[in-house]
C-alpha cells in the first residue's frame, strides 16, 4: 500500500507530465485560455491514461515481450513482438478513446457535452503514448501501472488547471507586444517547473 | 526541327508545374519564419523542450522528424480520396507510426548512443501534433508533390528551431557545442548553468525566442 501511494504522488507531483517531462505540452498551451474547458480536458486525461496504461501493460506483458507468447503453447516461446510496440500502443489508444466517446455520448449525455470536443484530441496527446513508453520502462506491476496512469494524469490536469489560472489574470497585464500570448506563456510555464523542481528526491 | 522540340519542351513545362515555382517555394519557405510550426503554429512542443539539453540529440531528432513528416505527408497525400473520415485519425495514426517505426529501428542499428539517449521521444514522433497537423491541414485536400514539400518545409522549420534551442541550452548549460568544449577551447574558465540543462530553462529559453523572433517579424497575437 506505502508502495501505492510512494507512486501515486511521484506521478503527480516529482514526475509530473508537464513539468518534468514535457508531454501534452501542445494541448497544453491551447487549452488553457479558460480554467473550465482546461479542467474538462483535464478529467478526459485522467480516464483515458488511468484506462489505457493497465490495458498497454496486459499487452505489453502478454504480447509484446520475448517469451510472454508462452500461453499459447510452447512454439511461441521465441517470439519477440516488441518492435512492434508503437503501432500496437497507439492503435489501443485510439480505440480507446472512440469507444469512450461513443459510451460518454450514450450514457451520458451532460458528460458529453463538457467533454464530448476534447476527447478526440486526447488520442493525440503525447502524455497518453508517453505514460504508457514510461510504463515499459518501469518494472510496475499491473496495480502499480494503473495507479501510475492515474497519477499522471492527476498530475496533467492540476498543472493545466493551474496554467489557466494564470493565465485568465495575465489578460489584464500590460505585456509588451512581441512577447504577448505564447512567449510569455512559455516563460510562466518555466517558473512553474522551477517551482516543480522542489518537490524532487521526495518519497514516501 | 530544333525549334519544334524547344517548343514542345517549353509546352510541357508549361503544363506540368515547374518544381521550384514560386508557390511551391512558399511551401518550403513559410514554415521557416512566419508560419513556423513551434513559434507560430504552437505545434511539436513536447519534444522541442525535451531532446534539446545538447546539439546531437536534437540534430537526430529533427532529422528523424523530418524524414517521417515528409514521407507520411506523401502517404496520406495518396490514399487521401480512399480513406473514410470518420476513422481517419486511426489511418494517420497507423501510417505514421509505420514511419516511426522504421526510423527507430534505423537509429538503433546506427546510432545506438543517440537513440538511448531520445528513449521514448523517437516513439512520441506519432502523436508530435506537426506531423499530424500537416497530415490533417495539408496532405489530405493536396496533391503528393506538393505534400512532400510541405512536410520536409514544416520539418525544417522544427530543425531550425530544435538547433537554436539546443544551441543555446548546450552552450550555456554545459560550455559546450555538439561535445566540444568551446570555453574551454579560448582558456576561458565557465561553470555551466545547471538551470539550462533542465526542463524549466528549455522554457524560458522557448519564450525568449519567439520574443525575439516576433520583434523582428512583426507578427502579433490580437489579445
Amino acid at each position: 500500500m506505502e508502495n501505492l501511494i510512494n507512486i501515486g504522488v511521484r506521478s503527480i507531483f516529482v514526475d509530473n507530465m508537464i513539468f518534468a517531462y514535457f508531454l501534452g505540452m501542445c494541448s497544453f498551451l491551447a487549452i488553457s485560455k479558460k480554467v473550465d474547458t482546461a479542467f474538462g480536458l483535464g478529467v478526459a486525461v485522467i480516464f483515458v491514461l488511468g484506462i489505457t496504461v493497465p490495458i498497454n501493460w496486459l499487452i505489453q506483458n502478454y504480447v509484446l515481450n520475448a517469451g510472454a507468447l508462452l500461453w499459447l503453447g510452447s512454439d511461441f516461446a521465441n517470439v519477440d513482438l516488441n518492435f512492434l510496440q508503437f503501432i500496437v500502443f497507439i492503435s489501443v489508444i485510439a480505440a480507446v478513446v472512440q469507444l469512450t466517446e461513443m459510451a460518454i455520448e450514450k450514457f451520458s449525455p451532460a458528460l458529453y457535452g463538457t467533454l464530448g470536443i476534447f476527447l478526440p484530441l486526447i488520442a493525440v496527446n503525447c502524455s497518453i503514448l508517453g505514460g504508457a513508453l514510461f510504463m515499459v520502462g518501469r518494472p510496475y506491476n499491473l496495480t502499480e501501472a494503473t495507479v501510475f496512469g492515474f497519477g499522471s494524469g492527476i498530475g496533467w490536469l492540476l498543472a493545466i488547471v493551474a496554467l489557466a489560472g494564470i493565465r485568465e489574470k495575465m489578460k489584464y497585464s500590460n505585456v509588451p507586444g512581441p512577447l504577448k500570448g505564447l512567449g510569455i506563456t512559455f516563460i510562466l510555464v518555466g517558473l512553474m517547473s522551477f517551482g516543480f523542481l522542489s518537490f524532487m528526491g521526495f518519497s514516501l | 526541327m530544333s525549334e519544334t522540340i524547344q517548343e514542345a519542351a517549353v509546352a510541357v513545362e508549361k503544363k506540368s508545374e515547374p518544381l521550384f515555382s514560386k508557390k511551391n517555394k512558399k511551401l518550403i519557405t513559410n514554415p521557416l519564419d512566419i508560419d513556423n510550426p513551434i513559434t507560430v503554429q504552437v505545434l511539436g512542443i513536447c519534444s522541442a523542450l525535451a531532446v534539446t539539453t545538447q546539439l546531437k540529440p536534437a540534430f537526430i531528432m529533427a532529422l528523424s522528424l523530418l524524414v517521417v513528416t515528409a514521407c507520411s505527408n506523401v502517404a496520406i497525400s495518396m490514399m487521401r480520396n480512399s480513406i473514410p473520415s470518420r476513422i481517419r485519425i486511426i489511418v494517420q495514426l497507423a501510417v505514421v507510426s509505420l514511419w516511426v517505426t522504421l526510423v527507430n529501428e534505423l537509429l538503433k542499428a546506427y546510432v545506438y548512443d543517440v537513440s538511448k539517449q531520445l528513449a521514448v521521444f523517437v516513439g512520441l514522433i506519432i502523436t508530435n501534433c506537426i506531423v499530424m497537423g500537416r497530415l490533417e491541414a495539408f496532405a489530405m485536400s493536396n496533391k503528393p508533390g506538393p505534400s512532400f514539400l510541405d512536410g520536409l518545409g514544416n520539418g525544417l522549420g522544427y530543425g531550425l528551431i530544435l538547433m537554436a534551442v539546443a544551441f543555446f541550452r548546450e552552450l550555456l548549460g554545459s560550455g559546450a557545442l555538439f561535445g566540444f568544449k568551446v570555453f574551454e577551447a579560448v582558456g576561458f574558465h565557465y561553470k555551466g548553468n545547471g538551470l539550462m540543462l533542465l526542463p524549466a530553462g528549455a522554457c524560458v529559453v522557448v519564450g525568449v525566442l519567439i520574443w525575439l523572433q516576433r520583434s523582428f517579424n512583426g507578427y502579433r497575437e490580437s489579445h
